[in-house]
């Protein structure tokens, strides 16, 4: 017993002796996206540490230690929300003993607060599936949202680090308007897209369809989160008869089973979005991301 | 007394007639009043119907509604103002602040070739209620889970089983403090401890309907605290976690003391990191030291009798576990596996006591030691969406036992418990979970135990984040 409480006392000790935090602002972005953003309006001044990677499904992510460890030592923590991390952050967010970046604390930062959400569902019973009670957390996919929220996270860097605040917003101010400059281009070369019928394996894409103004005909999963059945495949074949599609979309992180099986069956596209940064070989970064989508949409449509 | 409440019973009954009788109306003039209360009825129903539709398009539409970006997907950016504070809605009202609430549930069907009554690990002192359960159906444990920030500073969680035999015990309740800082994480009451891997999950988390059978031997199952818990997370990118654990130690392998100050310690590290994209691993070392007085149970002799036998003295355990994580690319929606291994080793010194009906005399107590161990090794691989498969093996060692003076009537004998485990689950959400498990359990001398179970665990209520 003695020498278990002078275990304890060494290990007291020790806490006083923690080394300081380095100087560059330590971020901890939940998904690829917000690592990207984080970097852009940052530069030097801030060390981004990216929790997932884009070929990982998002909702299945677990409290692995790594992620304890990075929480620990981090200053912000830039999450989607909207229920997309619910099953891992909150349990890394208590275990961290970080109390900087708990929710509602400077530290804590969630992007879907700060956009409006869509596909809020009317009823919330899990018989619907892996339903959002906030609504689509899949924001990034507009990159308009990517705008709103780039001033809110420029603020927030500032306000944690206001040494760096006239820097952050000179960041801010080149990053909006490359961002709103490619917006526009983006949007001129999507101009042919308006109006395309599409399927898409998961609802991932929300946003980026209502942006575009594709048209989703159908789903392949029954619920969002369920697995593709063959029965509701067989389903959205018949549908597809009724109102033809010309691609069938799904993210990088899906298995590309259930969107081959309705392409070939259908005669249509099978198309894979990178979804967010590092999806693909070609989205490198936050703009190369979207120049991409758009191109792989532009391919899937002719 | 009586009387007196006939007569104003009376009165007063003769004062509502009265009113009645005096403004009797005709039958004409009641139809009128009725036709008239109908119509007022009918009226607001219909309002109130109508209020009803106009709510429920309101909700239906998405918050804020933003139709500029729906209709018109091709308006700059700029030209959009976002949002400018948080647009999540606060909800209002007395049952704003309910805590999130969860409930699980969970039952099986169970064949076992040998009597559950009669279950036992050759070599081992009984710890507690380790037994697979009743024969055919039966309910498991019911659990009941609720938990919130209580203030700016703690955080609450209670979880309550209910047993099928209509009792509750109170699982954990523990009160965290949020705002230690610095990596710590103070928890007080009572919690599973965080020694070794598998301790501080719940049972409707685990891979296998069962505990290892090193939990079973060294544990009783599952090690809980009634007392403090401080953890501390190292400032380092690997992830370092020392702990350490001051309770009560009346769950075995302790037992009440009766006394004050400190019944168990107990100190762990666990560290572990990332290997590329694809694997995670855990490791750990922790320590046990608690206290038994009078840790009584009956034992065979080497004559074949049952005696009464007792211990008293210190036991010390120590656990090394380890878990390694792979899914491609870290992606464990389609494949991933697990593989998880934990090695206890236990010693235990102090006196020892036999007593066979004072057919021998008085109780006779000698000096005791005995260094025990075990492992388990288990992996579970999920080959497609949903569906997993799972194998594990246990392995006891009862070790060497120096029974002292008693060793002329007491041994061990060197038989090791094993068990071999086959399981295949099916999980259609993360809130459901359906497994059938076999087992072939070799506990004691010449008795195979072939064990088949079928189970179910249903999660409801608030969304519950798993532990690595």
């Amino acid at each position: 017993m003695k020498s278990f409480l002078a275990w304890l006392l060494t290990a007291s000790i020790a806490v006083w002796f923690a080394p300081p935090a380095s100087a560059a602002l330590s971020v901890f972005a939940t998904v690829p996206e917000w690592g990207a953003l984080a970097q852009e309006l940052g530069g030097d001044a801030v060390k981004v540490y990216t929790a997932t990677n884009a070929l990982q499904d998002p909702h299945h992510v677990e409290a692995k230690p790594s992620l304890i460890a990075r929480t620990r030592g981090a200053d912000l923590v830039v999450a989607t929300g909207a229920e997309l991390e619910i099953g891992w952050l909150p349990l890394v967010l208590q275990q961290a003993g970080n109390p900087k970046v708990q929710p509602g604390k400077p530290g804590y930062f969630e992007a879907a607060a700060f956009v409006t959400l869509l596909d809020k569902p009317v009823r919330l019973d899990r018989a619907d599936g892996d339903v959002h009670a906030a609504g689509d957390p899949h924001i990034q996919t507009d990159a308009r949202n990517i705008a709103r929220i780039a001033p809110q996270l420029s603020a927030r860097l500032a306000q944690l680090d206001p040494e760096n605040a006239a820097m952050y917003q000179s960041r801010l101010k080149s990053f909006s308007e490359r961002w709103n400059a490619a917006i526009a281009n983006w949007e001129k070369q999507a101009a042919p897209l308006k109006g395309v019928t599409i399927v898409v394996q998961h609802k991932a894409f929300t946003y980026l369809i209502a942006w575009i103004g594709l048209k989703e005909v159908a789903t392949l999963e029954p619920k969002p989160g369920v697995e593709p059945t063959t029965s509701h495949l067989s389903d959205v074949l018949s549908t597809l008869q009724r109102t033809p599609a010309k691609m069938v979309l799904r993210a990088a992180y899906q298995s590309d089973r259930a969107s081959q099986w309705i392409a070939e069956r259908a005669k249509i596209n099978a198309v894979t979005l990178p979804f967010t940064v590092g999806g693909d070989a070609q989205a490198k970064d936050l703009y190369s991301l979207f120049d991409d989508t758009i191109a792989r949409l532009l391919a899937g449509a002719r | 007394m009586r009387s007196h409440c006939i007569r104003a019973c009376s009165a007063l009954a003769l004062a509502l007639v009265l009113p009645a009788t005096s403004f009797a109306a005709t039958d004409a003039e009641l139809a009128d009043i009725r036709d008239q209360i109908r119509l007022l009825k009918e009226n607001y129903e219909a309002r109130i119907q109508a209020l009803e539709q106009r709510l429920k398009q309101a909700e239906a539409r998405p918050a804020g509604s933003a139709p500029a970006s729906v209709a018109q997907p091709s308006v700059a950016a700029s030209a959009q103002e976002p949002p400018a504070v948080a647009s999540a809605p606060a909800a209002a009202g007395i049952a704003a602040f309910n805590p999130a609430i969860s409930a699980v549930l969970q039952g099986t069907y169970a064949n076992l070739s040998q009597d559950p009554k009669t279950y036992a690990l050759s070599g081992f002192a009984p710890s507690g209620d380790i037994a697979p359960g009743k024969r055919g159906f039966s309910l498991g444990e019911s659990e009941l889970a609720i938990s919130a920030n209580v203030d700016d500073r703690f955080f609450g969680n209670l979880i309550v089983s209910l047993t099928p035999e209509n009792t509750v015990s109170v699982e954990e309740a523990y009160g965290l403090y949020t705002g230690a800082g610095n990596g710590l994480a103070p928890k007080f009451g009572r919690f599973f401890s965080g020694l070794g891997y598998l301790n501080d999950q719940h049972q409707h988390v685990w891979d296998f309907v069962d505990a290892p059978l090193v939990y079973q031997a060294f544990l009783g199952g599952q090690y809980d605290v009634d007392g403090l818990q401080l953890k501390w997370i190292a400032p380092t990118e690997q992830f370092l976690e020392f702990g350490g654990e001051l309770g009560s130690g009346e769950g075995f392998p302790g037992t009440s003391l009766n006394k004050n100050g400190v019944g168990s310690g107990i100190a762990y590290v666990h560290t572990g990191g990332d290997i590329g994209d694809s694997s995670s691993w855990r490791a750990g070392l922790s320590y046990l030291q608690t206290r038994a007085r009078d840790r009584d149970y009956a034992q065979a002799d080497v004559f074949g009798s049952l005696a009464q036998v007792g211990f008293s003295g210190s036991s010390k355990l120590a656990v090394a576990d380890f878990v390694w994580k792979y899914a491609p690319n870290g992606n464990a929606r389609q494949t991933n596996f697990k593989l998880q291994a934990e090695y206890f080793w236990r010693r235990e010194s102090g006196d020892f006591t036999y007593d066979r009906d004072a057919q021998f005399g008085p109780a006779r107590t000698s000096a005791y030691s005995a260094r025990q161990n075990g492992l388990y090794v288990q992996g579970v691989y999920q080959f497609m969406p949903a569906w997993r498969i799972g194998a594990r093996y246990d392995w006891l060692d009862p070790g060497q036992v120096d029974y002292g003076a008693n060793a002329a009537y007491l041994a061990t004998p060197p038989f090791h418990p094993q068990r071999s485990t086959l399981m295949l689950d099916w999980t259609p959400s993360e809130f459901s979970r359906v497994r059938l498990q076999f087992a072939q359990a070799k506990l004691r001398e010449g008795i195979t135990d072939n064990e088949f179970f079928l189970q179910y665990i249903l999660t409801l209520g608030a969304h519950g984040a798993h532990k690595y």
